[in-house]
C-alpha cells in the first residue's frame, strides 16, 4: 500500500461522507442469489461433465459425418446446450471472482469483466447456433 | 492514499497519533496445508477449463462449419500439443470437479475436521488422477 512520503502519518485524501463509504464497502445487494447461482451451475455440470467427457472419448476418432450426425441428435443437442447455458455462466462467475480478487484499479476491474462477460455471452451464443445447426 | 479500502485502514494509535492499523500477515508466514494448496489448484484449474471452453466452442463451430475447417481443428487437436492440451484439461476437469463436489458438501457444513479434509484432499487427488487415467487408457486403446 502506497503512503505518502512527505509526512509520517497515513493522510485520507477520500472525497466521500462516512456514510457514503459504509454504503460503497456495504453488502452489493445480490451476493446471495449469486452465491446460489453458483451452486446450482455447479450441481448441473457434475453429471453434464461427466457425459462430456464420454461424448469426446466416443468421438475421439470420429469423422466429420459421423461427429455431425452425434452432436446433432436430439438427445445430445439437448445436453450440449445445458452444458453450455450452465458452463459459461459457471465461467463468467468463477473468472469474476479472480478478478476482483487481484485488480485492485476499478477502471481496470471494469474493463475486464466486461471482456470476461462479454467473451462468454458471445462464446455461449457461438457454440449454441453451432449445436442448433447441427440438430435441425 | 485515495482508495476506499485503504482509507477503512487508518487508524489512531494509544497517542492519537494516526496510524495504518496492522494487517493480518499473509500467505508466507504460514505453513503450508493441503488446503491451501487445493484452494490455489482449484482456481487454477477452474482458470485452465476456462482455456478450455474455448476450445469446446471452436470444436462446436467447427463441426458445424465446412469439413475442411472441421478436419483443420480435428489435426491442431490431435498433434502432440492438442494431446498434451487435451490431456492437462482432462486432468484439470477431474481435479476441479472432485474439488468442487467438495466445496459443495462443505457447504452442508461437513467435512470442516482435521481429519476429514485430509481425507477428502487425498480423495481428490486419488480421482483426478485415477480418472484422467482411466479416461485416456480407454481413449487409447479401446476407442
Amino acid at each position: 500500500m502506497a503512503l505518502e512520503t512527505n509526512q509520517d502519518t497515513p493522510q485520507l485524501r477520500v472525497m466521500q461522507s462516512p456514510l457514503g463509504r459504509a454504503r460503497g464497502l456495504g453488502s452489493g445487494q445480490s451476493g446471495a442469489s449469486t452465491w446460489k447461482f453458483e451452486r446450482i451451475t455447479s450441481v448441473a455440470l457434475v453429471p453434464l461433465s461427466l457425459w462430456f467427457v464420454y461424448v469426446v472419448l466416443h468421438l475421439s476418432r470420429a469423422d466429420y459425418a459421423t461427429t455431425r450426425a452425434f452432436i446433432g441428435e436430439k438427445v445430445h443437442a439437448v445436453l450440449f446446450l445445458a452444458l453450455i447455458v450452465s458452463l459459461f455462466p459457471h465461467l463468467a462467475l468463477g473468472l469474476r471472482s479472480v478478478i476482483e480478487d487481484y485488480v485492485r484499479n476499478d477502471l481496470k476491474k471494469f474493463i475486464y469483466l466486461f471482456l470476461v462477460n462479454a467473451g462468454c455471452v458471445l462464446l455461449a451464443l457461438a457454440a449454441a447456433i453451432s449445436v442448433i445447426k447441427l440438430a435441425i | 492514499m485515495e482508495d476506499m479500502r485503504d482509507a477503512m485502514l487508518v487508524g489512531r494509535n494509544s497517542e492519537g497519533k494516526r496510524v495504518l492499523r496492522p494487517t493480518s500477515p499473509h500467505l508466507q508466514v504460514y505453513r503450508w496445508k493441503i488446503t491451501m494448496l487445493q484452494s490455489i489448484l482449484h482456481r487454477a484449474t477452474g482458470i485452465a477449463l476456462a482455456v478450455g471452453a474455448i476450445v469446446l466452442v471452436a470444436w462446436l463451430f467447427a463441426a458445424a462449419s465446412a469439413e475442411p475447417t472441421f478436419t483443420f481443428v480435428q489435426s491442431l487437436l490431435g498433434s502432440w500439443i492438442g494431446l498434451a492440451a487435451l490431456f492437462g484439461f482432462t486432468v484439470a476437469l477431474f481435479y476441479h470437479l472432485a474439488a468442487g463436489v467438495r466445496h459443495l458438501v462443505w457447504d452442508t457444513g461437513w467435512g470442516f475436521e482435521k481429519p476429514e479434509f485430509n481425507a477428502t484432499s487425498i480423495w481428490i487427488f486419488a480421482f483426478a488422477g485415477i480418472a484422467s487415467a482411466f479416461v485416456w487408457v480407454i481413449g487409447f486403446f479401446l476407442v
